[in-house]
């Protein structure tokens, strides 16, 4: 199964492979979710959602549903 | 005279764009709204060398030119409409150093707009903290533009920027990249289509989903020959379009900047570590609110008494000194009065718009939405809600336009409609002078009794606010994507001359503005309760010296009498009495009637209507607390203001929709009139209602 960014576990990094278009709005990748970029999971409210993730060296948090549409690879 | 240079301070959220705005323009600043839109427009003037000025205007914060809000919106507005007043003939763009890569795709979009643009790169003071450098004179090159490192807070680099304002006619106006190799095709016909127009305006008309005001697309639709694209087509070239900027952007960053990670220092993670922690970050979020109200009543009980003598001895000395007469009643007993009822507030106000402007500097905000956002959408709310929810508690107008930066309707209506619950700090005046009457002033574990009511009573608007919020998820049946995406800023130390302006410039937006209806307010009560129809009014001399003809009173206790007498038979008595029937049942006479019916219009009118009612035809020095705690019951006796009628009060106050400027609003971000009515209707029958309980229970 494709790893997506919901998968990580506190403290992982993974490198974006893909994200879907139709689920991930342009403000997001405007802010830097865009394949090739690696992701941290910095931090996780309950039932990790939503997800305080860096980015790119950009900090920002989402919720699950969209993060389950952000394809990676877990490094 | 020369003309002024104009210049739009653009930025992404979170540069401290405004701090650069602050430096630049000072205390030369005016804030104001776009035409027709209820979008804050700030601007202020900046003495640049050799006696020109510039007339700066500080953009609201986008991440791109791709517009997905009202706010958004102002910005591309005015950077696609070369008629407008306010055209740039410079772009200032700032950027924060640490978040260069992500600002620089907004610069990279505005250099395309063929705008001259300078590039700030602010906070550049915490260079050296984050293990980061620069090749300034590569990065210009690359970019096509001048550079100018600025640090607001250990202040270098304004003068700089100044300098190169004034020389804005040698910047370049060449893009530093070419967009349109996403696709050639497409570009080349449209630029076929429509020579004389700048590709790339072209571009961000076609690809907008808003509206324009000015820049119609029917400029561009009439034309046949030219091959139009599907929704989703123009999506995935948006999609091309921020690739291929970013790919610009890292190749010039590659070269142009160094960061060493080994020097890096980072507060955040240990901070966020237990600010957002599952249990420590809300420990903390409710011990923050807690210090917060404790604070606002500690701090501002000494100026609030100061300020209520002094309006008191205001209203005795004019009496005094000036000649007797109409005016001059008009002056002591219904203005001044009146008044006093509004500027008494201004340090609690001040406070609370201190505390929240610090929440916001600090980022401590963004983690605030972080920690809510799951327990918010159980209520059909978003953990942006939040934020409207508690700016809330200044006032409801600003709060609602807050809302706007969430992204789904549903979530963001429900919002709207929930946030007059929120104690605004219109409803502080009104709770601050029951509560001091009603509540003991006694303490329990350093915790006041009064300070604790007070905090109850903002849990009771907020539990209000998120009850109905949870009754509108079940009824509203609104379809719309639910997607969420909060920045979560660097923590920063709060830039005292941020805080102070804001701080002053919304205490005056709220005491200018409540100030000029409770002064018309004032007035019009002082008449109606001075004069009056028929004998029982003109003859009050008379009836009461029949009445009390027997009883020896002395002359203080005759005229007491005889100014109750025509009080009570006054325009303004004859009205009170009129409505009485209908709250009797809540515990309140007929003189609190009128204060209810006038807060109708805007609730802090209620004090300064009570000070005119309670002071018409009183000649002694008082405050008008103790007037208020002197009143009585005309009927069961006893004070009026006890802690049954108090508290019914406190609770109609809580849930009632008194303020018209809040329906305006609503009116206008929703565009019906549906949702405003609704809320008057609603939540001014669910106040009786419980006010109604309340009263009977406890009396």
């Amino acid at each position: 199964m494709q790893a997506t960014v919901a998968h990580l576990k506190k403290g992982q990094r993974g490198i974006i492979t893909d994200v879907s278009s139709i689920y991930i709005p342009l403000k997001l990748l405007e802010m830097g979710c865009l394949p090739g970029n690696f992701v941290e999971l910095v931090q996780v409210a309950y039932f990790s959602d939503p997800m305080y993730l860096n980015i790119n060296g950009t900090h920002l948090a989402i919720r699950k549903e969209t993060a389950l549409h952000i394809l990676i690879d877990i490094l | 005279m020369s003309k002024q240079i104009n210049v739009a301070l653009i930025g992404n959220p979170n540069t401290g764009k405004t701090s650069v705005f602050n430096a630049l323009t000072g205390l030369n600043q005016k804030v104001g709204n776009y035409p027709g839109i209820t979008v804050e427009k700030k601007e202020g003037i900046c003495k640049l060398s050799r006696g020109v000025k510039a007339h700066i205007i500080d953009l609201p914060g986008t991440y791109s030119l791709n517009a997905s809000s009202l706010d958004e919106n102002v910005v591309i507005e005015l950077l696609l409409n070369k008629n407008d007043k306010d055209f740039p003939d410079v772009a200032v763009v700032v950027s924060d150093v640490e978040n260069l890569k992500r600002n620089l795709l907004l610069f990279t979009q505005i250099k395309d707009l063929e705008i001259p643009s300078i590039l700030v790169i602010n906070m550049a003071d915490r260079m050296r903290y984050k293990g980061i450098s620069l090749d300034i004179p590569y990065l210009e090159k690359q970019l096509n533009t001048k550079i100018a490192l600025v640090s607001t807070r250990k202040n270098y680099g304004i003068d700089e920027l100044k300098e190169l304002i004034s020389n804005y006619r040698e910047l370049s106006t060449v893009p530093c990249m070419n967009a349109s190799e996403i696709d050639k095709d497409y570009f080349d016909g449209l630029r076929k289509a429509f020579p004389d127009q700048l590709l790339y305006k072209l571009w961000l008309v076609i690809t907008q989903d808003v509206n324009f005001g000015k820049t119609d697309r029917n400029e561009i639709d009439p034309v046949a020959d030219f091959k139009t694209k599907s929704k989703s087509e123009l999506k995935r070239l948006q999609q091309k379009e921020t690739i291929k900027r970013y790919q610009f952007i890292n190749e010039t960053l590659k070269k142009g900047q160094i960061i060493d990670l080994s020097t890096a220092k980072d507060l955040r993670i240990k901070l966020d570590r237990i600010l957002t922690h599952k249990v420590w970050g809300y420990v903390i979020f409710f011990f923050i609110l807690l210090t917060i109200f404790q604070a606002i009543y500690d701090w501002s009980s000494v100026p609030m008494d100061f300020i209520d003598s002094t309006f008191a001895s205001l209203s005795e000395w004019t009496k005094n000194a000036l000649p007797e007469g109409t005016f001059t009643n008009l002056l002591a007993e219904g203005i001044i009065p009146g008044l006093g009822g509004i500027v008494i507030f201004i340090p609690q106000i001040a406070f609370l718009f201190l505390f929240i402007s610090i929440l916001e500097e600090t980022g401590y905000m963004s983690r605030v939405v972080f920690l809510m956002d799951r327990g918010m959408r159980r209520f059909g709310l978003s953990g942006k809600s939040v934020v409207p929810l508690i700016s809330g508690t200044a006032c409801a107008i600003p709060a609602i336009m807050a809302t706007r930066n969430i992204e789904s309707w549903k979530e963001r209506l429900i919002t709207i409609l929930v946030t007059p619950f929120t104690t605004c700090s219109a409803r502080l005046p009104v709770y601050l002078i029951i509560i001091s009457l009603v509540i003991p002033d006694k303490r329990f574990f350093g915790l006041g009794y009064q300070a604790m009511t007070l905090m109850l009573l903002y849990l009771i608007g907020f539990g209000a606010a998120l009850g109905s919020a949870m009754i509108l998820n079940k009824i509203l049946k609104i379809r719309s994507k639910t997607f969420f995406v909060v920045e979560m800023p660097n923590y920063k130390l709060p830039l005292l001359k941020n805080v102070a302006l804001t701080v002053v410039e919304k205490t005056k937006a709220f005491v200018f503005g409540a100030g000029k209806i409770i002064l018309a307010i004032s007035i019009i009560l002082w008449f109606l309760a001075s004069y009056g129809p028929g004998d029982d009014f003109n003859n009050a001399e008379e009836i009461v010296a029949t009445e009390f003809a027997n009883q020896n009173l002395s002359e203080d206790e005759i005229e007491h009498h005889v100014a109750s007498q025509k009080l009570e038979h006054s325009f303004l008595g004859i009205t009170g009495h009129a409505i009485e029937p209908a709250i009797r049942p809540l515990g309140y006479d007929w003189k609190i009637g009128i204060a209810l019916v006038s807060s109708f219009a805007a609730r802090e009118v209620f004090v300064g209507t009570l000070a005119t009612i309670y002071s018409v035809g009183s000649d002694d020095e008082e405050t008008i607390k103790n007037r208020m705690a002197g009143e009585v019951n005309p009927i069961l006796g006893g004070p009026l203001f006890n802690f049954a009628s108090g508290i019914s009060l406190l609770l109609f106050y809580a849930f009632a929709m008194q303020c018209m400027s809040t329906l305006a609003i609503v009116q206008r971000e929703t565009n019906s009139w549906k949702w405003p009515i609704l809320q008057l209707v609603i939540m001014s029958t669910f106040a009786y209602i419980i006010a109604l309980i309340a009263f009977q229970v406890l009396k």
